[in-house]
């Protein structure tokens, strides 16, 4: 391969981005903590500098550099100011040198205690029936706390739980104000769902109004699922419907996974992050009684084909620049409240997952003669969004939903739990043919920058008929906010970007209508990629959660590791890939596929469901409806489905 | 015509200098009378603008618009006697004055010469009639710093103020001072924030002037959202240029060329004046661009408080004024540091401002004197409740609560007896009739567990409920927290539970120490101001009235019979005539008899509305302690919402 | 950032195009909503130049609509760029907002602590009881809404009655039904004159 040049280093945000590489060089304080001379840096709040330690405090809200508000009270500590003792959140007071801390005196022990009954005072305690039983920092911190007795009971509030979406369920029941929600949804996200609502014992942390999650500009990331400590938010689990397909013997189940399911499952099971447990993977979801244990992995290739090809297409003149990845569907719903001036601009391919239950229902169906309407396709999603996507009316063939149901990992997690399936002990086994080869390239879209480092792979051969030298697109990997490089693509250089997590990708979307000319860009909606995805087991000590991108960046060097170690690393090498374009698809963008794997998107605007239509001056547009789909793109919903 | 030099002040105040000396008590040859109308909001609400404009239609009529003249005035503190209107060469100071009482007003005063006698304030225990302001006692007891030009100006007309040497301080600060040394005076003088916690107003200026962040901010606090506090309110409607004046001071000194006034919505009065002095300020090159002909730049511009008692608190108010919710965040960094914008902003209270001409005019020397040791220069304080003057009074620091309750605001009426002072407003405590000698400053009120605040003071007398005052403070708290901390948000609420679960009879012994613990936890842990003070008002009563308490929990009995769960009415057979007048009042239906025989109150029906008290010709009806009352405590068992079910769980 | 400041003159809105309306013809519903959404666009254009106006440009759209319902709430956050949560966020926090349309009068007591300890509560039992409401809500025939409000600083009157803005100070349960009774009476007046 040719040449390259690269943009300057990564742009890197103000607020509420995920902690990443520790700063070197930052000047050393010391100061004392329960009678231990201790050393920290400049600017650590104290709650930072003990667990830097090992001292460890108990918190609640507090999650570094998102939400540092000193709003539970529980990371308490007595601070010796002027010979008084007084108590202090720990998140928020700086340590400064010469500082005397005691993190665990009988006060600061009673009052912690007091804080926590009092929260528990306002929750509802149906422990071992809740979703997060065993992994609740609440539990884990009363049981740490050691209380036995809520002596402060009163008023409880029995709020509507709302969960009339498909994706998210929110019990107020549950909720402890921590507001991470909040804090992760307008700072690192901007997406604002989340406000606190009325005062007092009142307040509530909701959308606008109160209402449900989809009634507004939500993308459905899940990213406030993991930020909460409780079961306040969760997926919606659909674990039933999948065990009662299972149970079915009339019914022909499919299973999909996504990439990063191999590398992040390990973890709900003792694994540390960046485990790869791809063949006890399989042979966990064989054991649950999946017909066929299957790779969306597999469509991540098609997809690289179709999409490679749109790119040239676009690139030479038929289609807008630049061409904006499909393929993460927090996104795509991004773009439709937030940006519908970039939706002509989205390829029009399905995800891979949906692009996954197209083909099982189609071309799988016919080649194996199976009534495609026995089939259930499941997948395992690190995604809370896969399951707004699944539900999108558009995502069919004919009288087929394309996926039926979508677990999360932790979902599938809680189904090998329940199946008594020791995870452990499996063997390791391989994915089934044809739809479980994957090459190294499918791989690597399950981590930020991966689907655009795949896609290029392909759309240099196409061009040039070479190989690229793979590890040349190093600097298209790691975490920074945004990635920014010149490609080389034979004769011309095509400017490429990268940018995960959605305020991220606000900072690029509006350099993209500020008219910077890129022509290839790729955006997740979630920070490091699906790695961090909002439906990944949620990583933390004993105490609390973390949510950083440092396990995520293990989670990612995995995937690396797998697209390393493998023979296939270009999409369009998968011989499987190859075989179902010669049997049946026919060409990348051909009619076939474009009445299978491509879609069509709806401007839904930031207010959903409020209309000022024909009052002076507001701006229209923000209207539900949906807007024929562009020309060169055209992508009429598919009434019956092709022959096989 | 836009001031530019000392010279152009003073030929304002020559011209406007008689009218403001006769009014001081001069007899200056004015040939001119000058009638003033108090036109603060609670003369305003007892018809004080019909007097005026009844008193101005009647000049005219009587054709004396010539030699009389009609003036706003600001607040005269005498608020129980108001509509006041006060007449100049004289001082005679004329109470309750209705619109119906000027055509007489003008006839015997104005044309007659002679004082209208029933006008006159009358003393309540000696029957005497007062003509002079000088001879009554509630002013002749008091200093007046703050309020000094409060009942004497024209709160609409920057000339008298300017009369009054305002601006003066300004135009010297800014043509011959530099800011260190202001700074430093501000700082001698050992003025501390009127707003509640007493920091010393000086530091504060010094660290907001060591900040090289540009630019800076100048905030005044006029959030009064004490229940029973509304010196700013007078203030601001009475003199709302000595505020504007001290901003601007302050903006100098600190490096500030914006000031904003963070006012109640509630104030509409104090808005008015407001604008109108910044209109006037402005047009007078008191504030914009260049004031004195220096290149000092400086405006001021409003933001509005919606109804939230915490925006007082001062980082509550930053994000108040930049249109969130009005909740605190932790400190450090202090707004001084990051305030507005995150730039560093300077927050005082409208008192506090109020004493920085002073201080700068008659020197830091002067007002060091005032006071006590700790505590220096004077304090306004609004008496309320169960007091006969009622209004608002200034006396220096270190005065007695006795000076203050019994000898300026003129005892308890109705012969009832003490029983406690609440200073603080809700963040602050009760205070017992022990402490009545107390010289009381920041830190002694501190001392015996209540403390200054704004400066509110309600007067309670037996037959005010203590137990019933912690529990309605702790409804305001509760309601007014921001809901962010959780000691604030849920302990308040568990507090306030354990507070109606005794007055409505269902206490147990154990919920003393359950009140006490849960508020030193609360005071502990809360993240602002608002939540380490709420439980002030549980922890003062518990101290001083623990016995109330113990009679609610263990007799279930109200000694002052206000918490109604506890109170019984019955008929005295003896007294009652069988009138059945009490059956026809009652709305309850709750009352049955026949003629000739007593009646009865059913006590499931009684809503103990007391209507049926006020009926009987023969006070037959009486209040007592309610027999019946189920005892929980022997039980152990109480099924209220949460019982003992929700404590066994988990 | 813009830090204009306003007060005076200025603090009048300026005149800004109005959308004519057909004089004469009675206007419907959709008019009279079209209208005041037109005054809100007025304020907002007039606001909207300076930082954090938010909590006065509430202030006034209550003015205008009576009320804050959501479809305002929401117009606000369209316009001002700022996501509707916070402006919700915001609504909620200020007990001087209302999300509910109130009734014709407005009959507020004092709950400050003077008012309070000289018998504020009963005032509102007296007026919870004669139009059968609780507080913060609307008769149905929405003539009135009741409410606590906080202390007014009229503490020398107390107890205070405020009612549609003016003060009535040392009012009794008497008072108060007379002045519940006036207004009835001034209702049904203006009914036969219809």
């Amino acid at each position: 391969m040719g040449k390259r040049e690269y943009m300057p280093g990564p742009v890197v945000r103000k607020t509420g981005q995920l902690y990443d590489n520790p700063k070197k060089d930052v000047e050393k304080i010391r100061l004392t903590i329960d009678g231990r001379e201790v050393e920290a840096d400049k600017g650590m709040s104290v709650l930072e500098a003990a667990r830097g330690v090992g001292i460890e405090i108990p918190s609640l809200c507090y999650l570094r550099h998102i939400n540092e508000t000193g709003s539970c009270r529980v990371c308490l500590v007595e601070v010796e100011v002027k010979g008084a003792r007084t108590l202090q959140a720990s998140c928020v007071y700086p340590a400064t040198a010469g500082l005397v801390v005691h993190t665990s005196s009988p006060r600061v022990r009673r009052v912690r205690k007091t804080m926590v009954e009092l929260l528990l005072s306002d929750h509802h305690r149906e422990c071992t029936t809740c979703i997060r039983n065993l992994n609740c920092e609440l539990q884990n911190t009363a049981d740490s706390l050691g209380i036995r007795n809520i002596k402060w009971t009163g008023e409880m509030k029995a709020l509507q739980v709302q969960n009339e979406n498909p994706y998210i369920v929110r019990d107020y029941n549950k909720c402890i104000k921590c507001r991470r929600c909040e804090a992760i949804c307008s700072k690192v996200q901007e997406i604002n769902v989340y406000s606190a609502i009325n005062r007092n014992y009142d307040t509530v942390i909701a959308p606008a109004f109160m209402q449900d999650l989809s009634q507004v500009a939500c993308i459905a990331c899940g990213q406030c699922v993991i930020a909460c400590p409780t079961a306040s938010l969760t997926e919606k689990e659909c674990i039933d419907s999948v065990w009662e397909a299972l149970e079915d013997p009339d019914k022909y189940v499919v299973v999909q996974t996504a990439p990063s399911i191999q590398v992040t499952l390990g973890e709900e099971f003792g694994f540390p992050a960046g485990t790869a447990v791809t063949g006890k993977l399989a042979a966990a979801l064989r054991r649950l009684g999946f017909d066929k244990v299957f790779a969306t992995d597999f469509t991540a290739d098609l997809a690289v084909l179709e999409e490679a090809h749109e790119l040239l297409e676009r690139l030479g003149g038929r289609g807008k620049l630049p061409l904006l990845t499909s393929c993460c569907p927090g996104w795509v719903k991004f773009a439709e409240h937030f940006y519908p001036d970039c939706l002509e601009n989205l390829s029009t391919c399905k995800s891979p997952h949906e692009m996954f239950g197209a083909l099982t229902k189609t071309y799988f169906a016919g080649k194996e003669g199976i009534d495609p309407e026995k089939i259930v396709v499941v997948a395992i999603m690190p995604c809370t969004a896969k399951k707004f996507e699944a539900a999108r009316p558009e995502m069919g063939t004919g009288d087929f939903k394309d996926v039926d149901w979508v677990l999360t990992t932790r979902e599938l997690a809680r189904m090998l739990r329940q199946a008594d399936i020791p995870f452990h002990d499996l063997p390791e086994e391989e994915y089934n043919t044809p739809m479980g080869t994957a090459s190294g390239a499918g791989v690597l879209f399950g981590s930020t920058g991966g689907v655009l480092e795949a896609a290029v792979r392909t759309a240099y051969y196409l061009v040039s008929g070479q190989e690229v030298d793979l590890p040349d697109y190093e600097e298209l990997r790691g975490f920074s906010g945004l990635k920014e490089a010149d490609v080389h693509l034979k004769d011309r250089i095509i400017k490429v970007a990268i940018a995960h997590g959605t305020g991220n990708a606000r900072v690029l979307l509006d350099r993209l209508r500020s008219g910077e000319p890129f022509d290839f860009v790729e955006i997740m909606a979630c920070p490091g990629g699906c790695v961090g995805g909002g439906g990944q087991p949620i990583y933390g000590s004993r105490w609390r959660k973390e949510i950083s991108l440092d396990y995520r960046h293990n989670r990612a060097d995995a995937l690396d590791r797998i697209d390393a170690s493998k023979a296939l690393r270009r999409s369009h090498e998968n011989p499987d890939v190859q075989k179902i374009y010669k049997e049946f698809l026919g060409s990348p963008l051909g009619e076939v596929s474009r009445n299978l794997l491509h879609t069509y998107y709806t401007p839904r605007g930031k207010l959903p469901g409020f209309h000022f239509g024909g009052i002076k001056g507001s701006h229209e547009g923000h209207v539900e409806e949906n807007i024929p789909p562009h020309d060169n793109q055209s992508m009429p919903r598919p009434e019956i489905a092709p022959k096989v | 015509m836009k001031i530019k030099s000392i010279e152009d002040i003073e030929k304002i105040k020559e011209r406007h200098l008689p009218l403001i000396k006769q009014r001081l008590g001069y007899r200056n040859g004015l040939g001119l009378t000058q009638i003033m109308v108090c036109s603060g909001t609670a003369c305003s609400s007892s018809e004080s603008r019909e007097v005026r404009l009844e008193l101005e239609q009647e000049l005219e009529r009587k054709g004396l618009q010539d030699r009389a003249r009609v003036f706003k005035t600001g607040c005269f503190g005498f608020c129980q006697y108001g509509p006041i209107v006060m007449i100049h060469p004289g001082e005679i100071f004329y109470c309750q004055v209705r619109p119906e009482d000027v055509q007489e007003l003008v006839e015997k005063h104005l044309v007659g010469g002679q004082v209208l006698e029933r006008l006159l304030y009358q003393n309540d225990s000696t029957k005497e009639r007062t003509p002079s302001i000088e001879d009554i006692h509630f002013f002749k007891a008091q200093r007046r710093i703050v309020l000094r030009n409060c009942g004497v100006i024209n709160p609409e007309k920057i000339g008298e103020y300017i009369a009054r040497d305002g601006y003066f301080a300004l135009a010297d600060v800014l043509l011959h001072k530099n800011r260190d040394e202001i700074i430093e005076i501000i700082k001698k003088s050992g003025l501390r924030g009127r707003g509640g916690a007493g920091f010393p107003t000086g530091k504060k200026w010094e660290l907001a002037a060591a900040q090289d962040l540009r630019p800076k901010y100048v905030v005044c606090n006029a959030d009064e959202g004490d229940p029973g506090a509304f010196m700013d309110r007078s203030i601001l409607e009475g003199d709302p240029h000595s505020i504007l004046e001290a901003m601007t001071i302050a903006g100098y000194c600190i490096g500030a060329n914006q000031g904003y006034i963070y006012v109640r919505a509630e104030y509409p009065i104090a808005v008015e004046r407001l604008e109108l002095a910044i209109g006037q300020a402005r047009e007078a090159g008191l504030l914009g661009k260049g004031l004195f002909g220096t290149a000092f730049d400086f405006d001021i511009g409003f933001r509005f408080g919606a109804g939230a008692f915490v925006c007082g608190e001062e980082t509550a108010l930053l994000h108040s004024i930049i249109g969130q919710r009005g909740e605190p965040r932790p400190r450090p960094p202090y707004p001084a540091q990051e305030g507005l914008w995150g730039k560093p902003t300077l927050i005082n209270n409208v008192e506090t401002y109020a004493n920085i001409t002073v201080i700068l005019r008659d020197g830091w020397e002067w007002y060091e004197g005032q006071g006590t040791a700790t505590s220096k220069g004077s304090k306004v304080f609004s008496l309320a409740g169960k007091i006969h003057n009622t209004g608002l009074i200034e006396v220096p620091m270190g005065t007695s609560l006795r000076t203050i309750i019994f000898d300026i605001g003129g005892g308890i009426p109705g012969g009832k007896r003490f029983k406690a002072v609440q200073t603080g407003g809700p963040s602050g405590g009760c205070i017992p009739s022990k402490y009545l000698d107390l010289p009381i400053d920041y830190e002694s009120l501190k001392e015996i567990g209540s403390m200054m605040g704004s400066g509110g003071m309600i007067v309670m007398d037996e037959e005010d409920c203590m137990v019933d005052i912690a529990r309605f403070y702790l409804e305001f708290s509760q309601d007014e927290s921001c809901g962010r901390c959780t000691p604030c948000r849920v302990g308040t609420k568990r507090l306030l539970e354990i507070l109606i679960r005794i007055t409505e009879g269902h206490g147990e012994m154990e919920d003393l120490e359950m009140l006490e613990e849960l508020s030193y936890d609360i005071r502990d842990a809360s993240l602002c101001g608002l939540g380490q003070s709420a439980p002030n008002p549980v922890l003062s009563t518990l101290r001083y009235f623990k016995d109330e308490y113990i009679a609610h929990v263990r007799d279930k009995h109200c000694p002052a019979g206000v918490c109604k769960a506890l109170l019984e009415y019955t008929v005295d057979e003896e007294k009652c005539i069988a009138c059945g007048l009490c059956a026809r009042t009652c709305a309850a239906q709750a009352i049955t008899g026949a003629p000739k025989q007593p009646y009865r109150i059913d006590p499931e029906k009684c809503t103990r509305c007391a209507a049926c008290v006020a009926k009987c010709p023969k006070k037959a009806i009486q209040k007592g302690i309610k027999k019946d009352v189920g005892n929980y405590g022997k039980t152990g068992i109480y099924a209220g919402p949460g019982g003992t079910e929700d404590r066994a769980t988990l | 950032m813009a830090h204009h400041t306003e007060t005076g003159e200025s603090f009048r809105e300026q005149e800004a195009p109005v959308r004519d309306y057909q004089e004469g013809k009675k206007p419907t519903q959709e008019d009279e909503r079209a209208k005041k959404f037109n005054d809100l666009e007025r304020v907002i254009r007039r606001y909207s130049t300076e930082a954090g106006q938010l909590i006065r440009i509430l202030q006034k759209a209550q003015d205008i609509f009576g009320y804050l319902p959501e479809d305002v709430q929401a117009y606000i956050a369209e316009k001002l760029e700022i996501p509707v949560s916070e402006v919700n966020g915001v609504v909620t926090f200020y007990s001087l907002f209302i999300t509910e349309p109130k009734g014709k009068n407005m009959l507020n007591i004092c709950m400050g602590t003077a008012c309070y300890v000289k018998g504020a509560q009963v005032l509102m039992d007296t007026l919870k009881e004669q139009l059968k409401i609780d507080e913060g809500e609307t008769t149905p025939d929405g003539l009135f809404t009741i409410k606590s409000t906080r202390c007014v600083g009229a503490c020398g009157l107390a107890p205070i009655l405020v009612a549609n803005e003016n003060v009535h100070g040392k009012i009794s349960s008497g008072e108060i039904k007379k002045i519940i009774q006036t207004f009835r009476k001034g209702e049904s007046v203006e009914n036969q004159k219809h």
